[in-house]
């Protein structure tokens, strides 16, 4: 094949970028969400199932040390939270937080007649269905349906990946998953695409309207609203990028991109990252420590840069995972699936801060497992109607009691 | 609008296969209307072969001593079934490749695409290669059968009833799981039953399980030998009853024509009282798929403009639609499976027991975009420089050894059909006599242009390859 590569795809300045756009599509002004209340959620995925119990480890409780000789974290060697607990020692940003009042720690999320297998407990999480039911639409994408409506581009929530969660695909919307705007704005802005855009959209809606239902018109808004996405983020990432040190791993990266688009004001109220993985079945302390590594220096340098940069006040950064891991160890020097499992809350405005709930009840399990005391849809449900100021109850199809912790 | 001969013979093909291979397209064209339907069904009649890619390790493991053979599956110790486990995930992804070039290739095109419709409608998560591969022949031995006979023999299979969890299912301990996906998902559809025909069909399911080697067994210590009532019938039933119960509903006959006719002929406008008609004939003749097809294509509706060009292809259906538009073959043959997972559709991993939702949520920002650009990306030797999601359940957490791969689609295309099929058309007619060819949508009509100005214009070959690549990198490509 003896095309070259330069003649189809060749990147353009962002200058002639935005002269083909529609006119429809012209203004950046435009906002790409209505109601954006300057409060940023950030969701950070761990998946395979973090051992919750190595993260906030029981440091007081026999059995935790009974059901794991090999594995279980001395009190000496964790970093002392409150008389009961303490975090992996790995965590050290974590605990600064912890001690600046900006973390708080939920214990015991999870729901009622949980699910062991990986990919079906995250597809719960992900859309917030019962378990017993199954939703094709995630709980961030039908925030998206609620908040976007008639807007020009999905960028109100966004994941740093190259595919897309089922956390963010609504019923009529669909969210934007990037994992460097850059990428997505070279391959988006080809000329060929540009030009040929640019002539067959409104042949595709005489009327000029964006919204012509047939299944082409859909594929066409898509393709104009990623194209005006792409150009919008990549210019955003580049008005205010951070100058500040992130470490250079995959997830030190994505949160400096986050951090790069929260500074230039970019109307996304959602991020969604994944980090992993956690299925520690075997020699688990290594893998989990090396992990929360990463996780320790990325995440304090974007607190750390936020904060200098007085914008910590207005994040959220809350970590969850599709279950926790079982009590005791398994034989492999790790453990194996098990249920409800803690989450983390971090940022400048906190309205509850430290450990809000008791520490899990080993002595009372189900099959091994942790009991769940908290239902994670009313932790979304707070995050909805507290922190994003939506309609969780619409969202979530069904009211939750929204709890007091932002 | 009319609809055009070429029109009407590229819908056939789309919808029941994976649209025309370049080389084949002249013989198609210079049939006769009238018997395109029955030579696509003479090109499916016979058996399919058993596709047979399970690692001798694992059959060993699984079918080996007559001992092991009678061993319940859930003895088989921790380090065995971490062995099968890693093996089996190299050799799903054999069996994955396999199929795809069985689509690819097959004159069986009719076949093998209501295989994949079955495989979404009966969709299970099994890491075991040997039950995957199992009921992978089952539905493609039945794939234009009866529907009895294909839900029965599914029911009955290792895959099936392991991932919906009946080998748990028993006397003091009923599971309902698999009774409520047979009848939600398989059978009836949602709100024709209550909880409590789920309860008591569990209970007739009670003591269907399989052997380690796959093979379905029935123990009868384990079965609820008692009175059940489901769906008003009462009676010491036993899971075959329960089949037979739910085969001698007529929703039944509703709820799968729904799904036929949504994957055939329009997933979105879908006219409730043609499905009333199809069903009606449908359950009066025992529920043949092949029957059902009949009625479906030949049907002057099959061929009205609102159900042309109306579907959007499935990650599959684009990527083997690729392949047999402009043949080439991959180096690496398991890159492909990179290239369903970053679209969506990665075979034998659907992302629910419901299947792959399918229609618009095919689309997002990314899948679109990559979507426009894999024609490129095959031709070019470009970089193929997507990360896809881990699968933990896959994986075990041990990292996942395609993302180490090379992620380049380098292909050797193939472009003897193409040049072939327009080296006589003039350079001014070729930009449409194409889109004719590439596109579904009677009206579209390619922006002259624009292609003019994107087009290599130094040679008449390149010509005609880059005016057939920029066809394809566009959104009407995307649909048939």
């Amino acid at each position: 094949m003896l095309i070259k590569r330069r003649e189809f795809l060749k990147t353009t300045s962002l200058a002639t970028a935005s002269l083909w756009l529609p006119n429809f599509l012209h203004e950046f002004g435009r906002p790409g969400v209505l109601a954006h209340n300057g409060r940023i959620l950030v969701m950070l995925q761990l998946s395979g199932g973090n051992d919750g119990l190595n993260t906030v480890v029981p440091t007081r409780n026999d059995i935790y040390y009974r059901e794991r000789p090999r594995l279980a974290i001395a009190r000496e060697t964790a970093l002392t939270l409150t008389d009961e607990a303490g975090l992996h020692p790995a965590l050290t940003s974590f605990k600064s937080l912890y001690d600046e009042g900006q973390l708080a720690v939920l214990n015991s999320v999870g729901y009622p007649n949980p699910d062991r297998s990986h990919f079906r407990s995250m597809d719960i999480w992900h859309t917030a269905s019962p378990a017993s039911e199954i939703w094709q639409t995630g709980w961030l994408g039908r925030y998206l349906d609620a908040q976007c409506k008639g807007c020009d581009r999905p960028t109100a929530i966004l994941e740093i990946d190259d595919t897309l969660s089922l956390a963010l695909k609504g019923e009529e919307l669909r969210g934007i998953a990037v994992q460097e705007p850059k990428r997505l704005y070279d391959s988006a802005n080809s000329p060929f695409f540009r030009d040929y855009l640019a002539v067959k959209q409104p042949q595709n809606s005489p009327s000029g309207q964006v919204h012509d239902d047939s299944p082409v018109g859909y594929l066409y808004k898509t393709m104009a609203e990623t194209m005006a996405s792409a150009d919008y983020l990549f210019e955003k990432s580049r008005a205010k990028a951070t100058a500040s040190n992130y470490p250079n791993s995959e997830l030190g990266r994505h949160l400096r991109t986050i951090a790069s688009l929260i500074l230039a004001d970019s109307d996304t109220s959602v991020y969604y990252l994944s980090h992993g993985s956690f299925d520690t079945h075997i020699n688990q302390t290594g893998q989990q420590e090396r992990l929360f590594r990463d996780l320790n220096e990325a995440l304090g340098a974007f607190a750390a840069d936020l904060k200098a940069n007085g914008r910590w006040d207005d994040v959220l950064v809350v970590t969850f995972s599709e279950f926790g891991r079982r009590v005791s160890q398994n034989a492999s020097g790790g453990t194996d699936h098990g249920t409800a499992n803690q989450m983390f809350f971090l940022g400048g405005s906190l309205k509850q801060k430290g450990i809000l709930n008791p520490m899990p009840d080993l002595a009372d399990l189900d099959e091994g497992d942790l009991k769940f005391q908290v239902d994670f849809r009313q932790v979304y449900a707070t995050l909805l109607k507290r922190w994003l100021k939506a309609d969780a109850d619409d969202i979530l199809g069904e009211a939750f009691r929204p709890m007091g912790f932002v | 609008m009319p609809v055009s001969k070429q029109l009407k013979l590229q819908h056939l093909l789309w919808r029941t296969g994976f649209g025309p291979a370049t080389a084949d397209w002249k013989s198609w064209e210079s049939r006769p209307e009238s018997t395109w339907w029955s030579k696509i069904k003479e090109f499916s009649t016979g058996q399919p072969e058993y596709y047979d890619v399970a690692d001798n390790a694992v059959k060993g493991l699984l079918l080996g001593a007559g001992e092991i053979g009678r061993m319940e599956s859930d003895n088989l110790d921790k380090d065995k079934k971490r062995q099968v486990r890693r093996q089996s995930r190299e050799d799903l992804r054999n069996l994955n490749v396999r199929w795809l070039n069985e689509m690819i290739y097959s004159k069986a095109q009719l076949r093998e695409k209501m295989a994949l419709f079955w495989h979404g409608h009966f969709a299970s998560r099994n890491i075991n290669i040997l039950y995957q591969q199992q009921l992978l022949d089952i539905i493609r031995k039945n794939a234009l059968g009866n529907f009895g006979d294909l839900l029965r023999a599914v029911s009955k299979s290792a895959a099936m009833l392991a991932f919906l969890n009946n080998q748990q299912n028993k006397k003091q301990h009923p599971n309902e799981n698999f009774a409520r996906e047979v009848m939600e998902l398989f059978t009836l559809g949602r709100g024709n039953y209550t909880e409590n025909d789920i309860k008591e069909a569990a209970r007739a399911f009670t003591g269907w399980g399989y052997e380690l080697n796959g093979d379905f067994v029935f123990r009868r210590r384990a079965h609820d030998e008692g009175s059940k009532t489901v769906l008003g019938q009462t009676g010491p039933f036993d899971g075959d009853d329960v089949l037979d119960i739910l085969l001698r509903q007529p929703q039944t006959a509703v709820y799968i024509t729904r799904k036929i006719y949504r994957f055939i002929v329009n997933e979105e406008i879908v006219p409730e009282d043609r499905i009333q008609a199809l069903a009606t004939r449908f359950f009066q003749r025992q529920y043949s798929i092949t029957g059902l097809l009949d009625d479906i294509v030949g049907s002057p509706w099959f061929y009205a403009p609102e159900n042309i060009g109306a579907r959007i292809k499935s990650p599959v259906e684009l990527w083997v639609g690729l392949r047999r538009t402009l043949p080439f073959e991959p180096q690496d043959p398991l890159s492909q499976i990179l290239v369903q997972n970053a679209l969506g559709q990665t075979l034998f991993y659907p992302p629910n027991v419901a299947g792959w939702p399918g229609g618009r949520t095919w689309i997002d920002a990314s899948s679109l975009m990559l979507r426009l650009r894999l024609p490129q990306l095959v031709a070019w030797q470009g970089d193929f420089n997507v990360s896809t999601k881990d699968d933990d359940d896959q994986n075990m957490g041990e990292g996942d050894a395609l993302r180490d791969r090379q992620k380049r689609l380098v292909s050797e295309v193939n472009w003897t059909p193409v040049l072939d099929l327009f080296g006589k058309t003039p350079d001014a007619q070729l930009a449409e006599q194409m889109a004719r060819y590439l596109w579904q949508l009677p009206e579209a009509r390619p922006p002259l242009d624009v292609m003019e100005e994107h087009t290599d214009r130094s040679s008449r070959d390149k010509r005609i390859k880059t005016t057939f690549m920029q066809l394809m990198a566009t959104p009407e490509f995307q649909l048939c």
